[in-house]
């Protein structure tokens, strides 16, 4: 089995241990073995070693370090933001985020929405048993 | 005594550093206007003799000496500071109960009282909740308001709360196994009032929220998975 997702200049990645936990990051150089050179438009360009970082699919096309301006308008042109809230697993954080941030009376409303759907499934169910069996 | 001032006499002489003053000894007589009173007085100071003292009551002398020197206690002058009320809870947050016979239910927060406990209501009509004190640490504040703006809780206080104290009765022999059956206490028809009251308004805002009548009534648990110290209320 290959490797699908290569270290590379441009690559995106998302950061999974530290203070900027969840964050998507440009890996903009590379430093040595370990660490990689990471940016983003929302924080200062620093080091990170490689076992923090996930790699995901998403690349973009950038010069060896370049400038913030530079940086910004390369992932405007390749809609990283977009391309990571329509991928499944960018959309699973989504959730999961929304999840953990629901309120006491959101989660008994979730109760009672999932009880309502779970009837109406089971209503379905039992008329298309009968046509079944009948 | 001389006749004493309403207000306290401000210095005339301002501090140029601490212990320094801006005025001379001589520059202070004379704005004190010492020359003033002497000049009234004939050129001297005037001097009053000194008020006769009322007689002293007259002390016997005790008629026991403890054997050993008696030790006082020392003086207590603190004063407790009123419980401070966590930011999260203001008048009409929805709490969830921990403890006691509630535990779990939730209800609406009316105001603290003076004691530091949190007046609550269900309301009755929807979790059997009544009128109640219960302590601010026994309680999940969530982040649910309800509004309360129509509801009058001034008469509401501690002495409110309080127990009747049964009036003495004298036991007959007799009387004795009957009087301990009759004692089944009966709620005032005026709580039941004050109950009504708080609660009628409530109502009105609580059926205005989908779900909310339905929530309120509901008991909170924990459930498998949640992780307390995750969730947010």
């Amino acid at each position: 089995m290959p490797f699908k997702r290569y270290v590379e200049i441009g690559r995106v990645a998302l950061v999974n241990y530290g203070k900027d936990y969840g964050k998507l990051v440009v890996i903009v150089d590379v430093i040595d073995q370990n660490r990689a050179l990471v940016d983003a438009p929302d924080m200062v360009r620093g080091q990170m070693n490689f076992k923090r970082l996930t790699l995901t699919d998403i690349t973009i096309d950038i010069p060896r370090v370049p400038k913030k301006k530079t940086l910004i308008e390369a992932m405007e042109k390749a809609d990283v933001k977009t391309k990571w809230e329509n991928s499944s697993w960018g959309r699973k954080l989504i959730v999961q985020k929304r999840r953990a941030s629901l309120n006491d009376f959101d989660r008994f409303k979730l109760m009672l929405a999932k009880i309502k759907r779970a009837g109406v499934v089971r209503q379905e169910l039992a008329k298309l048993k009968k046509e079944n069996s009948s | 005594m001389a006749a004493k001032r309403k207000t306290p006499v401000k210095t005339r002489n301002p501090d140029l550093i601490r212990g320094v003053g801006k005025y001379s000894r001589s520059k202070m007589y004379h704005k004190r206007g010492l020359w003033a009173i002497k000049a009234k007085n004939g050129g001297v100071f005037p001097r009053h003799d000194p008020q006769p003292k009322a007689d002293a009551a007259i002390e016997k002398p005790p008629k026991f000496y403890p054997a050993e020197d008696v030790k006082k206690p020392l003086l207590n002058k603190r004063k407790p500071k009123p419980t401070k009320l966590r930011a999260s809870i203001t008048p009409g947050t929805v709490l969830i109960l921990l403890a006691g016979r509630f535990m779990g239910k939730r209800v609406v927060f009316l105001k603290q009282l003076s004691s530091g406990l949190l007046l609550v209501t269900g309301p009755f009509k929807i979790n059997g909740v009544p009128l109640r004190r219960v302590n601010q640490s026994y309680v999940i504040a969530t982040s649910t308001k309800v509004d309360v703006s129509g509801v009058n809780v001034e008469k509401f206080d501690d002495k409110y709360f309080a127990k009747e104290v049964p009036k003495k009765k004298k036991k007959s022999e007799g009387e004795f196994f009957e009087a301990e059956k009759e004692d089944k206490k009966k709620l005032p028809e005026d709580k039941k009032e004050d109950q009504k009251a708080v609660d009628a308004s409530l109502l009105k805002s609580i059926e205005g929220v989908p779900d909310l009548k339905a929530y309120l009534a509901a008991r909170f648990s924990l459930k498998s998975g949640m992780k307390p110290h995750e969730l947010v209320f």
